[in-house]
């Protein structure tokens, strides 16, 4: 039987990715950011698993205006980097698991979560910086990956409740599937950030603080908050941090945690961090 | 009943909603188009030429001439389809922020480097200095 053992949840700015692609990684600026992911990449050597079901916003790049899905759930066999207007970042295809796919919108729809089912699609940084950051950059990415988009860029998106009870449905999925995988899910975007208009560069360490304390200790509670408290607390952006709830609704309500990172700044963000543990999930 | 909008308070902040949305339809599908490079070097061969293909308002193109980015927000922009613009030029999302912020790159690259804009003080209209 397929099963969920940890979680992951991690800012994906492009930025990030611009100085692992361009080799920043030791410069004074970054190399901050990229120790609070020694621990990390060390961790994920050690606890690979087979699948990956990647939370992520696609940000004006599968999906233009003329169809806004809410949740969508990639299917394909395999997934090529998007170009985002300056080439598609060098880094290996992202390969797809696409029976499991299925199966997960099978049962999620089934289980009155109605995902739009993406059979093709490229993946901007929204979902390859998370990875690079986890994996590094090998040569072929170590698993597979179901990427899950999650509308954030036209408002309104889904609730911090919904993703969370999505969460708990793709849980429920993961643990109807025969195959025997290890899977991890991941939440990524985030954390307090604006990027337009005069208020742009907005940073509350204190929102960001007591989010990643109740997303681990009370996340029922948290998911209740609505967009406008994350837009005026957090920045119009820091709505992304809906995602996350999508990650800790799909883990265990006890869950360990077992590393903790957040750093200001990354261009215009703050970063943040966690991984996860299922206790009773050890493969 | 006119749709709830209960972020408009938000100081020096627009939220890309519906009617965003309509009003920018156009403006963002073009940014859209410069996702592929042969219509990055069309625009950048000639940049009214290619803007007077869409059906977007003068108003608007004129903002993208001018790379007027707050203007184009105003206009129904939206940041995440502006960024193809100003990665087109070659240019950081930071760039684009410290444009709409009326700081220099530098200067915003410091306040950030600082721990960032506040949120006390920018929570509410009318609250700001």
């Amino acid at each position: 039987m397929a099963r969920i053992t940890a979680g992951v949840s991690t800012s994906h700015i492009p930025a990030v990715g611009a100085a692992i692609d361009l080799g920043k990684m030791e410069e004074d600026y970054w190399k901050p950011v990229f120790k609070g992911y020694e621990f990390s990449k060390d961790w994920m050597k050690r606890n690979t698993p087979d699948v990956v079901l990647l939370v992520y916003n696609d940000h004006a790049s599968a999906f233009d205006l003329s169809f806004v899905p809410t949740f969508a759930i990639g299917c394909a066999g395999e997934f090529q980097p998007a170009d985002e207007g300056w080439g598609p970042r060098k880094v290996p295809t992202v390969q797809g698991h696409p029976e499991l796919a299925s199966h997960i919108a099978q049962s999620v729809i089934l289980d009155e979560f109605d995902l739009t089912v993406v059979n093709e699609m490229d993946v901007d940084h929204g979902l390859t910086v998370p990875m690079s950051l986890m994996f590094g950059q090998p040569d072929a990415w170590p698993c597979k990956v179901i990427p899950i988009a999650v509308n954030v860029v036209v408002y309104p998106p889904p609730t911090g409740n919904r993703c969370y009870q999505l969460g708990k449905a793709l849980s429920r999925a993961v643990g109807s599937f025969d195959e025997d995988l290890n899977i991890q899910i991941w939440g990524t975007g985030g954390m307090s950030h604006q990027l337009q208009g005069p208020r742009a560069g907005l940073i509350n360490k204190e929102f960001d603080a007591h989010f990643l304390d109740k997303l681990v200790s009370d996340p029922e509670n948290l998911a209740q908050m609505p967009h406008v408290d994350y837009m005026r607390e957090a920045g119009s952006e820091g709505v992304e941090l809906v995602m996350w709830f999508v990650m800790r609704g799909a883990l265990n309500a006890e869950v360990e945690q077992v590393h903790r990172f957040y750093h200001v700044p990354a261009s215009n963000t703050a970063v943040g961090h966690l991984i996860l543990e299922n206790p009773d999930a050890t493969p | 009943m006119a749709l709830e909008k209960p972020y408009k308070d938000v100081p020096g902040t627009t939220i890309f909603d519906a009617d965003m949305l309509r009003l920018g339809y156009h403006l963002n599908q073009f940014c859209m188009s410069l996702m592929k490079s042969e219509n990055r070097d069309r625009f950048f061969a000639d940049q009214k030429a290619y803007l007077d293909e869409w059906p977007m308002t003068e108003d608007q193109k004129q903002a993208i001439l001018d790379r007027d980015y707050n203007r184009m927000i105003s206009l129904g922009g939206n940041i995440y389809f502006l960024a193809k613009i100003f990665s087109s030029d070659g240019q950081s999302f930071q760039f684009a922020a410290a444009t709409m912020t009326g700081m220099t790159q530098q200067q915003y690259a410091e306040m950030m480097i600082n721990g960032g804009r506040s949120a006390d003080g920018n929570r509410y209209i009318g609250e700001q200095e």
